[in-house]
């Protein structure tokens, strides 16, 4: 099995891996990080089999290592992401993402009177729950729902 | 709290609060003062409300204020498609603090954030209106010589209300009792039940409440109106359940005080305006001297 996830996208020497991406969010996890903005070698795997996620995705980012902070910011598109931090062709490290307590800039709000959605204005929500993720506006102050959530 | 904004009711601590309750009483034993003489506020009201702004406009001009502003977008630079952020940085320039009312929810916090000078909320769609909150606090602890463990009544519109639902949050800092009050289509939305199960705190849910008004401390009524209800029938059905009328007060508690955000149309029959618990008229004229109260805390005078 393990060897089989290798042959679809081949092994790098410095970096970090992405593993289990929901295979439809896998442009927006591409887009949050920043990775279409890069000069790094990058690979990437999409419609993968998954026992967990049905379809999923993966990608290797060369020469790239992620603060905490920044790789939390996919936890809404990736919740179940898991990353390894490659060095020397091996894993050094394992790391899985944390939905953090404040999201900037990443989802809409779903209020259609919000001044988020009339005036370019960041959007910015603190996390009021972690498992079924609802989000509170900090401007219109109106919770937004996972099954609400729209991914700017 | 200088150089603060106050654009919701949780921006302040219960301490500030109490300040600023404190500080209301001051200003309504001497509401004329030159205390902000000097000094330019604007008020920007993005839509209409007159009530609202000359309460503002009094508290300003009895402290010997200047006032600048416009009291409808409609001739303002907005309607010449200007983004608010770029009024909010051009208004900011020209005055010691910006008063502003909006429809678009969330636009006093955007205001506060690209503001130089502190910016007071004066209503921000059906998000907040903290003066409104606070006046409400002041006329019911000034009635009820506390805050502290009262059985507040709320009736009418519970969904749509942007007064009861600051007032449901602010009050539950005081281990407040709630009854709510409403047909069903305007029930108490879940998040407001769900904050108080949360801090432990009790509410009652009735459609009427003839057999129950003896309990009350306060009674805080809404309007119901018309265009809430997607069934016209049942508007129909409920529109006289939720009228006060002065024959309902007989058996009320001698400190009982009937509360309205106004303006009323026909919730409060006029036969109770001269009962002694009708307290709404007083309590438009606290919101002048809780506003005086706001004003001087926000730039730092009192």
């Amino acid at each position: 099995m393990k060897e089989a996830k290798q042959m679809s996208v081949s092994a790098i020497e410095n970096g970090t891996v992405i593993d289990h991406v929901p295979a439809k969010n896998l442009f927006k996890v591409i887009q949050i990080l920043g990775l279409d903005r890069i000069d790094n070698q990058i690979t990437f795997g999409t419609n993968l089999e998954s026992k967990k996620l049905g379809r999923k995705a993966i990608i290797k980012i060369t020469g790239v290592f992620f603060e905490d902070e920044d790789i939390n910011r996919i936890a809404l598109v990736a919740p179940d992401a898991k990353l390894n931090i490659i060095r020397d062709y091996e894993v050094v490290e394992k790391k899985v993402v944390e939905v953090p307590d404040t999201i900037v800039g990443i989802a809409k709000c779903m209020n259609p009177k919000c001044i988020t959605n009339f005036e370019s204005v960041t959007t910015r929500f603190r996390v009021v729950s972690k498992k079924n993720v609802s989000l509170k506006c900090h401007y219109c102050e109106k919770i937004t729902t996972q099954e609400n959530m729209e991914i700017i | 709290m200088k150089n603060r904004s106050l654009v919701s009711i949780d921006d302040f601590s219960t301490e500030e609060i109490l300040r600023i309750l404190d500080l209301t009483e001051e200003f309504e034993k001497e509401p004329t003062r030159k205390l902000l003489e000097g000094k330019v506020i604007a008020t920007l009201f993005f839509e209409p409300s007159t009530r609202t702004r000359l309460s503002f406009e009094s508290a300003i001009n009895r402290l010997g204020g200047k006032i600048i502003g416009f009291s409808d977008s409609s001739n303002s630079s907005v309607s010449k498609g200007e983004t608010l952020n770029d009024t909010i940085k051009m208004v900011s320039n020209y005055c010691d603090l910006i008063v502003i009312r909006h429809p678009i929810e969330g636009s006093a916090r955007f205001a506060s954030e690209v503001s130089s000078v502190p910016v007071i909320n004066a209503g921000d769609g059906a998000n907040q209106h903290p003066s409104q909150t606070l006046l409400d606090l002041y006329s019911i602890r000034k009635t009820q010589g506390k805050l502290d463990n009262l059985n507040i009544f709320m009736v009418g519109d519970l969904k749509y209300g942007r007064t009861v639902h600051s007032l449901v949050m602010a009050m539950s800092r005081w281990n407040t009792t709630f009854n709510f009050i409403s047909p069903e289509e305007l029930k108490m939305p879940d998040e407001f039940k769900l904050y108080l199960d949360n801090l432990g705190l009790k509410y009652y849910e009735h459609s009427d409440f003839t057999d129950i008004i003896s309990t009350a401390d306060i009674i805080y009524m809404t309007r119901v109106q018309k265009e809430r209800f997607s069934d016209p029938i049942e508007y129909e059905k409920v529109k006289n359940v939720y009228v006060l009328r002065n024959s309902m007060l007989k058996n009320t508690r001698p400190n009982m005080r009937i509360l309205h955000p106004l303006p009323r149309v026909n919730e409060i029959h006029q036969d109770v305006d001269s009962n002694p618990k009708a307290y709404y008229f007083e309590q438009a004229l606290n919101g002048v001297f809780t506003r005086q109260a706001i004003l001087c805390s926000l730039l730092g005078i009192k």
